[in-house]
């Protein structure tokens, strides 16, 4: 919303001492942010004057037309300048920048030499003065309104402020200049005259029949002001000082009936909409459109109307979409001389409705979706009927009016509650006075607060505690901290993901966050099938490349790592921890119970339900070397086993017990991939990627990656520890050979079966695969150790025995003889 | 057994030991004085032919003899061996100073950090972090926080809605749905933060991106002023920018609170916009059960990304977004 500071001034008294940048601070402190404050005329400085054109030389051996112009600027003699601009006639007048002036640019009008003739000034466009945006032609002007040869600076009030301030959608009212001056004066304790008041109980004669008005649903509109109007003759003037006020609002001047809609729309923030008569059949009804139909907005789009929408009828077909864009069939055209001028107040959802489904967002939208003050319908379009028989020959007919304005209730305020929510002391008396700034009547003895008709907003008593605060100043609220609660800290998963995120950094893995969307062929690249593959799709997805959510974190990884490489990494390590989306559950309709009280268990039951499980994961992938190569020559590269050996860690941080085993599982190489298995379940996987995919999008082969279901992990138990033993140890070495077949998780699994409850530990030290036959050989070594004494070498030698027993029974394994 | 002999020969030795220049010269040097041959050792094994008396003095006096000659090629023995030692040593310097392997440079990426960062400083004044998915009910999202089905809020536009849109299931376009999670389950007093992962239809750019981060929190308990807000702000700012920051609060609209409030932090030397707050509409309470006679409350919300580009002065979100190592690698594991 723009607001001219000579506009302002007309409604609220501003001394001279105060300056651009306090109004600015003014409206921030009370929440209106201003935008920006334009200096309108800084840089320009004069001669600048009308003059009128004389005589217009077309000069045409340029590439483009340039005119060599004779211009009345009042002066004794013709002056003759030369111009680029072709929209203006013989008798025309324009704005001229005489030799002297300068233009905003630090632009320095003088005599030249130019297109083989001597240009002495330069006639000016809109935006060279730096008052306006168009640059499509000069401005031109009717000789009846401006003075030939008068300072231009001076009759187009070009030395001016202008506020560029974002309204909060809560606070419709101050889409106009009635309710920024109202603010102004309300945050500086200036007076403010409230230009409504001079429109109550403005009288026109009846002098005939007026088009009707009815309201078919009062949900859609509350009051319908309807004002004929005859004997417009068409080609009327805008006068300049309301031409340049609507230019300076950052409109264009179009007529002068358009002008003035448009005018008291900016003025008092009611929009209003002018038919042209002729065109209607019968009396306007403000109706739904009933059924879909094609209708053409006065923009010339053709529009499909959605039955729902609501219009503005007449007897025969829709000719408005209702507060949004009037309809091309009855639009004030220059041969308009009858005139039905529409004021309504219409419901704020069906205006925001009609915007929506049409896209469409005009000024009279963005200010009847916001609630218009009801009592505007009426004051609103008496003031177009004062300023348009005031500046042409148009005759009021007769209003018409269906419905009547619906004000907001009276408010009962308990007088302890805004002291007690904003945390500072305030007594009623002031209260009160702070709400009369703002409009509202409040009863010291009642205790009722009535807000102003246009404060619609103001329902509840925490409306009311906002105004009282930002009138008293947001800086005013003391700064204190609330009362200190009970101790607090972060849960076991959340302690636990912080460890295995700093865990990996501190490995060399570099944490990357990825975008969860993805889409199918990437799904079908990495191999995932079932319920792996099934994910939701987004009904309005960014872009069409990635229209679903996620299934794993790897692909994510892959395409981080193919950018990395792609802008010269080779070796690095990365991982990313996120939800992943696989539509497991199918969506219910939307389960919406009415707010304001707390819907029953069971609805908010259904509604968790609804909202299907995300499961949160930890993955990596580990590409090229593991190390940074250098002068020593060719580093270790990373393989499966790192990757496993990764995912092992983060479980062992977890102080979980796992099993492993293999997997043909995507999107990790058939024979190479580890599955980790926690109280039966698949709860990780690790191995080296998919050779495919690995070629697929260049990464380097061998890559490796593990993929960890963070929140399928069961909880880690309180660690009980077991005391440390401090008795010798003893070490026995067995080397066993079985079918290649055997794993040596097996293997090891029945050694510990067998060994019994003094092993402490056991580790493969050899593996040994050239025997033949099919056979492998695999050497352990068993530790074991009494708390309480020194083993015998008996005792050992047994227990070695037991562990070899149990083996050859679970795995077949012998001895190794050789 | 004449002392004076003795002593000669320790003389002898200590000189013979003290000339020798490397550990083999100290070998025959010691051969020659505590060898077989050595006088000592033929003194040693005469006392067998002395008579009983004298014995006992003589062997009193050869055995100090072989004691000191024995210290003192200890001693020669410890010098020799350490001038070897530090020979060798000195053979095997090498040039520290060239690249060692390494592992790669791991690191959190900054979002995490930060988030790490804001989660301690409010667990330590006693909040809780919450959580909550990030495929939402729309009326978690939405109505519940008094954001009607025709705000423009839940356009398609602004929106990301998942298929059936008759489901209302949308990605969260805040983590405001957290707090309503925490009313639903909890009974007042509540201390909590949200930190999370948020969705807006926005097309990636400099400031923007379509996938983003909040933290929002929320304290509803009996006596919970605007006050408290500002004091809880002012804090945080600090925590965030350093002491020197300042704040201030601009009246807004946000249909969850009221009075609302922008809160803008003075950094840098110009104001800055951080984030929103308010008092907890008490439509929201009630819509969670909450008796809004006796429960007040205030919440506040502010994007992470903003937060981080603000402090660490980063001017592009492609680089916070794209994953590439050589951005994530300069914060390490903290900032």
């Amino acid at each position: 919303m723009r607001a001219p500071l000579s506009w302002l001034k007309e409604f609220v008294e501003i001394p001279k001492s105060v300056s651009a940048d306090q109004i600015s601070d003014a409206l921030i402190r009370v929440g209106f942010e201003v935008e920006e404050i334009i200096q309108e005329g800084a840089g320009l400085s004069g001669p600048l004057k009308f003059g009128k054109v004389l005589t217009i030389e077309e000069i045409t051996e340029f590439k483009k037309p340039i005119r060599y112009v004779g211009l009345d600027c009042g002066e004794k003699e013709t002056r003759y300048v030369i111009c680029g601009a072709t929209n203006f006639k013989v008798g025309d007048v324009i704005v001229a920048a005489l030799p002297g002036a300068v233009l905003p640019g630090d632009f320095h009008i003088a005599a030249r030499e130019t297109y083989g003739k001597t240009s002495n000034g330069m006639i000016c466009s809109a935006r060279e003065l730096g008052i306006g945006e168009d640059h499509s032609g000069i401005m031109v002007f009717n000789e009846s309104d401006v003075a030939i040869g008068g300072d231009a600076i001076a009759a187009l009030e070009i030395n001016d402020v202008i506020f560029d301030i974002a309204v909060n959608p809560d606070r419709g009212y101050a889409l106009s200049i009635r309710g920024i001056a109202r603010e102004i004066a309300g945050s500086l304790a200036l007076k403010f005259t409230d230009p409504v008041d001079a429109l109550r109980g403005l009288q026109f004669s009846e002098t005939g029949k007026g088009v009707s008005a009815k309201i078919a649903d009062r949900e859609t509109a509350s009051v319908f002001y309807l004002r004929t109007i005859s004997d417009f003759e068409p080609g009327a003037k805008v006068p300049l000082w309301m031409r340049r006020r609507i230019e300076k609002m950052g409109m264009r001047s179009i007529s002068l009936v358009v002008d003035i809609t448009n005018y008291v729309m900016l003025e008092l923030g009611q929009p209003l909409h002018a038919f042209d008569k002729s065109k209607i059949s019968g009396g306007l009804t403000i109706k739904r459109a009933g059924k879909a139909q094609k209708f053409i907005t006065l923009d010339g789009q053709e529009r499909n109307l959605d039955p729902d929408d609501l219009m503005v009828c007449d007897d025969k077909q829709p000719l408005a979409l209702a507060g949004t864009m009037g309809g091309l069939f009855s639009e004030i055209t220059d041969t308009t001389t009858d005139i039905a001028l529409e004021a309504v107040r219409f419901d704020p959802v069906c205006v925001a409705k009609n915007s929506r489904r049409h896209k469409l967002s005009s000024e009279a939208s963005r200010r009847l979706e916001r609630s218009v003050d009801p009592s505007l319908a009426e004051l609103a379009s008496a003031r177009f009927v004062q300023l348009l028989t005031a500046h042409s020959s148009a005759k009021h007919v007769a209003t018409v009016v269906d419905g009547e304005p619906r004000y907001s209730p009276v408010i009962t305020l308990d007088p302890t509650y805004i002291p007690r929510l904003l945390g500072f002391d305030i007594t009623w008396p002031e209260i009160a006075g702070y709400l009369r700034t703002i409009g509202c009547d409040a009863d010291e003895k009642t205790l009722q607060v009535d807000p102003p008709s246009w404060r619609s907003d103001l329902l509840t008593p925490s409306d009311l505690a906002e105004e009282v605060a930002r009138m008293v100043g947001y800086e005013k609220i003391p700064s204190v901290l609330p009362p200190r609660p009970k101790h607090a800290s972060l849960t076991p998963t959340q302690k636990r993901r912080r460890a295995i995120a700093n865990m990996l950094a501190s490995r060399g893995l570099a944490e990357v966050q990825t975008f969860p969307f993805t889409n199918q062929e990437t799904i079908d690249q990495m191999g995932f099938v079932g319920e792996r593959a099934a994910t939701y799709r987004i009904a309005n997805p960014m872009s069409e490349e990635n229209p679903l959510m996620r299934v794993h974190l790897v692909p994510g990884l892959i395409d981080v790592a193919a950018r990395n490489i792609s802008r010269g990494a080779k070796d690095f390590a990365i991982f990313e921890m996120g939800s992943i989306f696989r539509s497991a559950q199918k969506l219910i309709p939307a389960v919406s119970p009415v707010i304001l009280k707390r819907p029953d268990a069971k609805t908010i039951s259904e509604i968790y339900k609804s909202v299907p499980p995300q499961a949160f994961h930890v993955a990596g992938l580990l590409v090229g070397k593991a190390e940074s190569e250098n002068w020593q020559g060719k580093s270790r590269a990373y393989t499966w086993q790192d990757a496993i050996a990764f995912a092992q860690e983060i479980l062992d941080l977890c102080n979980l017990k796992y099993s492993i085993k293999r997997s043909d599982f995507a999107p990790w190489h058939p024979g190479r991939c580890a599955e980790l298995i926690v109280d039966g379940k698949a709860v990780a996987h690790a191995g080296e990627v998919h050779p495919r995919i690995l070629a697929k999008y260049g990464l380097p082969e061998r890559s490796a990656a593990f993929a960890v279901g963070l929140s399928a992990l069961p909880d880690s138990e309180l660690v009980k520890p077991n005391r440390v033993g401090t008795m010798p140890a003893a070490f026995q070495d067995v080397a066993l050979v079985v079918d290649s077949g055997v794993s040596a998780q097996a293997v090891e699994v029945a050694l510990r079966a067998g060994a019994g409850e003094l092993l402490e530990s056991i580790s493969l030290f050899d593996r040994y695969d050239k025997i033949g036959e099919g056979k492998i050989s695999l050497a352990f070594t068993l530790t074991f150790r009494a708390e309480d004494r020194t083993l015998t070498g008996a005792e050992v030698s047994e227990m070695r025995s037991a562990a070899v027993a149990s083996a050859q029974k679970a795995t077949g394994a012998v001895i190794r003889t050789a | 057994m004449n002392p004076a002999d003795v002593q000669s020969w320790i003389e002898a030795a200590e000189k013979a030991f003290s000339k020798a220049t490397d550990l083999e010269s100290l070998k025959t040097a010691r051969l020659a004085h505590l060898g077989d041959k050595a006088p000592i050792s033929l003194a040693s094994r005469a006392l067998g032919t002395l008579a009983p008396d004298e014995k006992a003095s003589s062997g009193k006096i050869i055995g100090e003899g072989k004691a000191a000659i024995t210290a003192a090629l200890q001693k020669a023995t410890e010098k020799l061996e350490a001038e070897r030692d530090s020979k060798v040593l000195l053979e095997e310097i090498v040039d520290i100073t060239l690249p060692v392997k390494r592992s790669h440079r791991g690191g959190l990426h900054p979002i995490t950090i930060i988030k790490n960062e804001i989660s301690d400083f409010f667990i330590e004044q006693g909040y809780s972090v919450e959580e909550g998915p990030e495929l939402e009910s729309g009326w978690l999202n939405f109505d519940a926080l008094n954001i009607p089905p025709d705000h423009p809020a839940r356009t398609m536009q602004d929106t990301f809605y998942i298929e059936p849109v008759e489901s209302g299931m949308v990605l969260r376009t805040q983590t405001s749905p957290v707090q309503i999670r925490s009313m639903l389950e909890n009974e007042p007093p509540i201390y909590m933060i949200c930190p999370g992962r948020t969705f807006r239809a926005d097309e990636l750019d400099a400031t923007h991106s379509p996938v983003f981060h909040q933290v929002e929190g929320l304290v509803v308990d009996k006596g919970i002023t605007m006050a408290h807000l500002k004091g809880t702000l002012d804090n945080f700012a600090q925590a965030m920018f350093g002491p020197d920051v300042t704040t201030r609060l601009r009246p807004s609209f946000f249909p969850f609170t009221e009075p609302s409030a922008e809160v803008d932090i003075f950094f840098n030397g110009r104001w800055i916009e951080w984030g929103g707050c308010g008092m907890v509409n008490p439509k929201v309470l009630a819509t969670c059960g909450i008796e809004t006679n006796v429960y007040s409350g205030f919440a506040f919300g502010m994007g992470i990304e903003r937060t981080l580009m603000v402090r660490h002065n980063i001017t592009d979100m492609h680089d916070i977004v794209e994953g590439d190592l050589r951005f994530t690698r300069q914060f390490g594991v903290g900032l």
